[in-house]
């Protein structure tokens, strides 16, 4: 085996999200992040410069490597998620670089669903701004469990440590208020390249990590949920033929929790109880299993099972209800109708909802709650009751991103109108 | 690759997990599914992946190769072995048939290339065979307009894509739904980078066409990319075919497909060399290279 393979298969994954505008070096992060790591090509970077030389613009642009779509380029921003990959001889990196801007909050929100870890840029001669907020509260409410506030722009306050100390003090009595679990903070210059890969030697005084040690070793293993087991089952498999005549098999995506054979577990919403009988993943069996594997279970009872179901450990049940409060985030130009009736898809189940009530609209960049005003229009987030023409079998979000979250769909447009955090 | 005691996955498991994930949401969300299959490693690595998630049942819906006519040989012979290897059913849109019926009209000039016309034998085969879904093995690391698309890729009733207007993606959901006469695509290896590809295949020891691996072959030179001299295409003067050790790096129609000057011929050499290489596999592809935008316009017009 060679080097490149045996340290490739030994490699871990983690997901980050990015939020900002050009003129907070966003780009200028990526690019160097990209370009350090090597994950840029000749073609890629020869396209570029000749782009920015067509725009007349004197630097290289690297937002243009990121900005993919034709429209995105004609008006320097960016308006959709992309995702950008790159990897070190540690660990593998997906990007979803999103804008900053509020009105493309819906997003954010995308780019922050699936991230184990948000970068959150702050211009070290402006503070905290508005955007700071809004940004800490999306990775707050999308439960990102590692954020890194990077104070770029260093250089241009000469590297000076009262400055960054002020930031921080700032963010961190901010960030009281949110829930995330691990904070960091560092003082970079994404254009000069201080404490991004290399360690600056502007600033002496800080003793913590670089921003790229801090995502080649930031320990994310723990941050799924490894104990309450949960097993939305997706399809049912069923091979009939002579060699596998009464196989029946439940696939799906392990949310959270351990599975063994042998094991009793529950099904809902039926409530039988069973015995794993086997466990495999793809042609192979297994004796255990885990999140977020993707595996097909047999149980030692004939149990009727089929798509939208959940197998779950017997003394550890989700909770089930009709009535389901969430965090609600607004996709669609149409707007939120309140008593209005959307499809709503949790996990593999799909049933209806209609909307009871608004709480109240969430000020994204305040973090106040707004009751007199209780219009949801595009990407407002608000607090939401829904109330379900059947069960859901769920977690809180803040116990379970997988089970503890949810989309609404027109049932006219069938588009994706929503995403809901259940609280 | 798993470790008992950490309960962690490593990133290649990781994909393979959420891919497997994604082609079972396929297989419950649409009627008439079809895997496109073009002989190349990447929708040869969707097919592994879908023997996975479907085991030991049979992959439940066909594969659909769209054939410019301008096959390399051995992919096609790739191809047949493995629809007989695995029982696999194949469907086949041809190009050649389009430009038959009139439906579309063939290039002339050196640069000529069936490409572009694959994209209307593509959307006449999706409405011919009634297929709901079509699987690509598309990967965002390949072009910066595919960065931008989902893994459920909504279609009209055109076939085209609306990149200003995509459903939101969150989480691992995926919202299928749609009104009859549109459809999706669905690419459940997004995630994916040309290097997760190599070592998967190595991983997996997934059989892969012998074009990827070196040999000897007769080409030419144009606009400094190596092309396989083939009927297909039209030499200029100045373009005199010689024999040269080659690989591909991708494997498309042979009238825009460049070859690499390489000597790699193992799984292990190729992961070096692509390791190595200072160039994107798309940059060897013409049809990239007409404009900036050249991707997106063709995958609005329904392009895979």
């Amino acid at each position: 085996m060679t080097n490149t393979t045996k340290g490739y298969l030994d490699m871990d994954l983690l997901r980050f999200t990015t939020a900002g505008s050009v003129d907070d070096g966003k780009s200028t992060l990526i690019g160097r992040l990209l370009y350090d790591s090597r994950a840029i090509f000749d073609d890629q970077m020869e396209a570029v410069e000749q782009a920015s030389a067509k725009r007349g613009s004197g630097e290289i642009d690297l937002s243009l490597l990121t900005d993919g779509l034709r429209a995105e380029r004609e008006q320097g921003i960016t308006i959709d998620v992309a995702y950008r990959y790159f990897a070190t001889p540690r660990r593998k990196f997906i990007i979803a670089d999103t804008p900053g801007h509020i009105q493309y909050t819906r997003n954010m929100v995308t780019g922050a669903s699936t991230a184990n870890l948000a970068i959150i840029l702050v211009d070290a001669r402006k503070g905290i701004q508005e955007q700071t907020n809004r940004h800490a509260f999306i990775a707050s409410l999308l439960g990102i469990p590692h954020v890194v506030f990077c104070i770029n722009k260093m250089d241009l306050v000469n590297y000076d440590e009262a400055t960054f100390q002020r930031i921080q003090k700032e963010l961190e009595d901010f960030s009281s208020k949110l829930e995330v679990r691990d904070l960091n903070f560092i003082p970079i210059s994404a254009l000069k390249g201080d404490n991004v890969v290399k360690r600056s030697t502007n600033m002496e005084w800080y003793q913590g990590t670089t921003l790229m040690y801090l995502l080649e070793n930031i320990h994310i293993a723990g941050d799924l949920n490894h104990i309450d087991r949960r097993f939305p089952v997706q399809h049912v498999i069923r091979p009939m033929t002579t060699e596998w005549h009464d196989f029946r098999g439940f696939a799906g995506q392990i949310a959270a929790g351990i599975f063994r054979t042998g094991e009793t577990v529950q099904v809902m919403p039926s409530g039988f109880q069973s015995t794993i009988k086997s466990i495999h993943v793809g042609d192979q069996a297994v004796e255990e299993a885990f999140a977020p594997q993707s595996v097909v279970m047999t149980l030692s009872d004939e149990i009727d099972i089929s798509r939208g179901d959940m197998i779950t450990g017997p003394n550890n049940l989700p909770k089930a209800s009709q009535d389901v409060e969430v965090m609600l985030c607004w996709f669609n130009e149409k707007p939120l109708v309140p008593g209005g009736k959307y499809a709503v898809r949790h996990n593999s189940h799909d049933a209806r909802c209609m909307v009871k009530e608004v709480n109240y609209k969430m000020d994204i960049n305040t973090l106040r709650k707004n009751t007199e005003d209780r219009s949801i229009g595009m990407n407002d987030i608000g607090r939401v009751l829904l109330r379900t023409t059947e069960p859901l079998y769920f977690d809180l979000y803040s116990r379970n991103r997988n089970t503890g979250s949810l989309i609404l769909i027109d049932e006219g447009t069938n588009e994706t109108v929503a995403a809901g955090m259940i609280v | 690759m798993t470790s008992a005691h950490s309960y962690r996955l490593t990133h290649l498991k990781e994909l393979e997990s959420e891919s497997i994930h994604i082609l079972r949401e396929v297989a419950s969300q649409f009627e008439n599914p079809v895997l496109l299959f073009s002989g190349g490693k990447d929708s040869i690595v969707c097919f592994h992946l879908a023997r996975k998630a479907f085991y030991p049942a049979k992959v439940p819906f066909p594969l659909l190769h769209v054939d410019t006519g301008h096959n390399f040989d051995e992919a096609i012979a790739f191809r047949d072995a493995l629809v007989e290897k695995h029982g696999a059913k194949l469907l086949v849109g041809s190009v050649q048939e389009s430009i038959d019926t009139g439906r579309v009209q063939e290039e002339t000039g050196f640069y000529a290339s069936r490409n572009k016309l694959q994209t209307v034998t593509l959307l006449d085969s999706l409405e011919k065979f009634k297929v709901d879904c079509a699987i690509g093995g598309g990967r965002r690391d390949e072009e910066k307009a595919r960065a931008k698309e989902r893994v459920f890729s909504h279609r009209d009733e055109f076939g085209q894509w609306d990149p200003k207007n995509q459903r939101p993606e969150l989480w691992n959901i995926y919202n299928g739904r749609k009104k009859p006469g549109e459809h999706f695509r669905a690419f459940p290896i997004s995630n994916w980078t040309e290097m997760d590809v190599w070592q998967y295949i190595l991983l997996e020891q997934i059989e892969i066409p012998s074009l990827y691996f070196s040999h000897e072959r007769e080409v030419f030179l144009r606009d400094g990319v190596i092309y396989a001299n083939s009927p297909f295409m039209k030499l200029k003067s100045d373009e005199k075919p010689f024999m040269k050790r080659v690989r591909f790096r991708t494997v498309g129609d042979m009238s825009c497909t460049g070859a690499v000057d390489s000597p790699a011929s193992t799984l292990e050499e190729i992961i070096e060399e692509v390791a190595s290489t200072r160039t994107t596999e798309r940059g060897s592809r013409m049809d990239d290279k007409r404009s900036e935008a050249a991707m997106e316009d063709r995958k609005k017009q329904g392009y895979f």
